[in-house]
């Protein structure tokens, strides 16, 4: 990644994080969020891993962020005042765990390795296709499979558990 | 000169390296097009339903109404810019900019023609011409036009108006529910040819159709990449009569216009918006409508590919059969627009979810037993095990020297 794209994404992402949670105006948030992931997605790409960039964009960007906009708009949730809660003890509890975080990261020192040049110099590239992925996580071989077969049932299970509860409010 | 008669270009010239040029030449090529087409697109649209009602169509303004395009252009650049009280601003002003920047970026993966260079050992490769042409190419394409809610919706919520605000919520609905199907169709395609390339996609449709063998003969040369072998018959017209229609319902155009149906919603999520912001949201619509064009006839009419592979037909440069296919999509909208009253909204979920939908994926499913059918002779294709130790072992010494 050379250099100004990275500030530029750096900037950019982190900016958006901050904004999206220190907004009052939820629609803001949620767009600000929105940006987060599409520099994530970026991020992706400059990793090679470039389904994992798309898929980014269509799940989180384009699916899981337009129903939170949906339920936004549609709850009205719009008055920025509505919003604002006093005597919440949640600002301290986000605060210190944010620091227990910080102080787990720097005594892992892994906040200092992430500079290293060789890991960026050996990523191997055609990993990250479409192709590359398939193979590996259909392989027999590979122990992937089944996790990745649970997961759908996972999801399907949940799909049809969410259409049963909403019929039964109908 | 016989290699430039032939359309074949050399891989230096004057020292330049011509393929890495490319991308910048589509970059231009498809910017020049798309803004240069954009104006002229109403005028076709205006001159082909006045055709098919028997009108005379614009006569006013200009030989044969030509300049009416640059007159509304006028109109729109010099009419005061209101903005409604209660709005949100911030999200007002951003809404168009969204639609019609998402609109430029979605055809950045599309292949628009194949050029054809020498390289310095005298082997011809051949290059697609497109912006990038990466191996996530539909998958981004998809992702920018799933993307495109965000201008309406912003645009419908943020004008403080009921219409505006229940045209957004139809568009996102209709957006959300016509993508599945277009992507079931695309890749009806992408399993038939293994590649998520818009590219290779092209290149796939170069072959003798059917699946029959090649023969020397000219009348049998004739039909290799012709319009037999393009993928609107190769897999099995359904995937290509789905798409179209996705693809017109993921454009808001009539039929499918219900976001902006005028006898209920005034003019939808843009009911606000005037002057140059209008005017954003209506280049959007139509440089949403040449991309999905393009697509179509990427993917399923043969992209470059000439429709018969005899001499004068030949001698047309690519590009020009790639925009003959996109004006005949435009042409398809037109059409549409001209002949079919729009549906009602029942009508329309009915026929993404329950008709399309499920043909899509039983398509989907029968396509691919048929692909693994036909390659289950020829054995598996495996990645090469060695990366991930390659991977692995660089970080572990990282890490490792950097605690040392």
């Amino acid at each position: 990644m050379s250099p100004l794209l990275f500030w530029i994404l750096a900037v950019v992402s982190v900016g958006a994080a901050v904004l999206m949670i220190t907004t009052k105006n939820p629609v803001r948030s949620a767009l600000a969020l929105v940006t987060t992931f599409l520099c994530v997605a970026v991020y992706y790409i400059t990793l090679s891993a470039q389904f994992i960039a798309a898929v980014q964009v269509i799940v989180y960007a384009g699916a899981i962020m337009v129903l939170f906009l949906f339920v936004i708009m549609l709850l009205n949730l719009g008055a920025p005042q509505a919003l604002e809660e006093k005597g919440s003890l949640q600002p301290v509890i986000a605060w210190s765990l944010g620091g227990i975080l910080l102080l787990t990261l720097t005594a892992a020192r892994s906040l200092f390795t992430l500079n290293s040049p060789q890991a960026g110099a050996n990523v191997y590239e055609p990993l990250g296709t479409v192709r590359a992925i398939g193979l590996n996580l259909f392989d027999p071989a590979q122990p992937w499979l089944f996790p990745f077969e649970m997961t759908s049932i996972l999801l399907l299970v949940a799909t049809v558990g969410a259409i049963i509860m909403a019929k039964r409010q109908v | 000169m016989s290699d430039l008669f032939n359309g074949i270009f050399p891989e230096y010239w004057a020292g330049i390296h011509l393929p890495s040029l490319v991308p910048y030449i589509a970059m231009v090529g498809s910017f020049a097009f798309v803004l240069g087409i954009l104006p002229m697109l109403i005028w076709i649209e205006r001159v082909v339903i006045a055709l098919m009602q028997d009108r005379k169509g614009p006569n006013r303004v200009g030989p044969r109404g030509l300049l009416q395009p640059p007159a509304d252009v006028l109109k729109l650049f010099f009419k005061e810019d209101i903005t409604p009280g209660n709005v949100d601003k911030w999200l007002y002003y951003i809404a168009p900019m969204i639609t019609v920047t998402l609109a430029f970026a979605g055809s950045a993966t599309l292949a628009t023609a194949v050029m054809n260079f020498r390289a310095e050992n005298g082997d011809v490769f051949s290059l697609p011409v497109s912006v990038g042409d990466v191996n996530v190419g539909l998958l981004y394409i998809l992702g920018i036009s799933s993307l495109q809610v965000y201008g309406i919706i912003l645009a419908g919520w943020s004008s403080n108006n009921k219409y505006s605000l229940l045209g957004g919520l139809r568009a996102s609905a209709q957006l959300i529910s016509y993508e599945l199907s277009m992507g079931l169709s695309l890749l009806c395609v992408v399993i038939l040819v293994g590649s998520l390339k818009v590219g290779s996609i092209v290149e796939a449709q170069n072959v003798m159709p059917f699946g029959i063998a090649e023969r020397p003969e000219w009348w049998w040369q004739m039909f290799k990449g012709s319009f037999l072998s393009w993928f609107w018959i190769g897999s099995g017209l359904i995937p290509v009569i789905i798409y179209t229609i996705s693809m017109i319902a993921e454009t808001n155009r009539a039929p499918f216009d219900l976001p902006e149906a005028e006898s209920e919603l005034v003019a939808g999520f843009h009911t606000e918006y005037s002057s140059m912001k209008f005017a954003m949201f209506f280049s959007g619509e139509y440089v949403a409508m040449l991309t999905v064009s393009g697509l179509n006839a990427a993917v399923f009419w043969g992209g470059s590919l000439p429709p018969l592979n005899i001499l004068p037909l030949t001698l047309v440069p690519g590009f020009i059969w790639f925009i003959i296919k996109i004006m005949m999509g435009i042409f398809l909208y037109t059409w549409l627009r001209a002949t079919l009253p729009r549906l009602r909204y029942d009508a329309l979920m009915n026929l993404g979810w329950k008709r399309m939908l499920p043909l899509g994926l039983v398509w989907l499913f029968i396509l691919a037993a048929l692909t693994l059918h036909s390659e289950g002779s020829k054995g598996r294709d495996t990645v090469p095990a060695a990366p991930v130790a390659e991977i692995k072992a660089p970080a572990v010494r990282g890490t490792r020297s950097a605690r040392n």
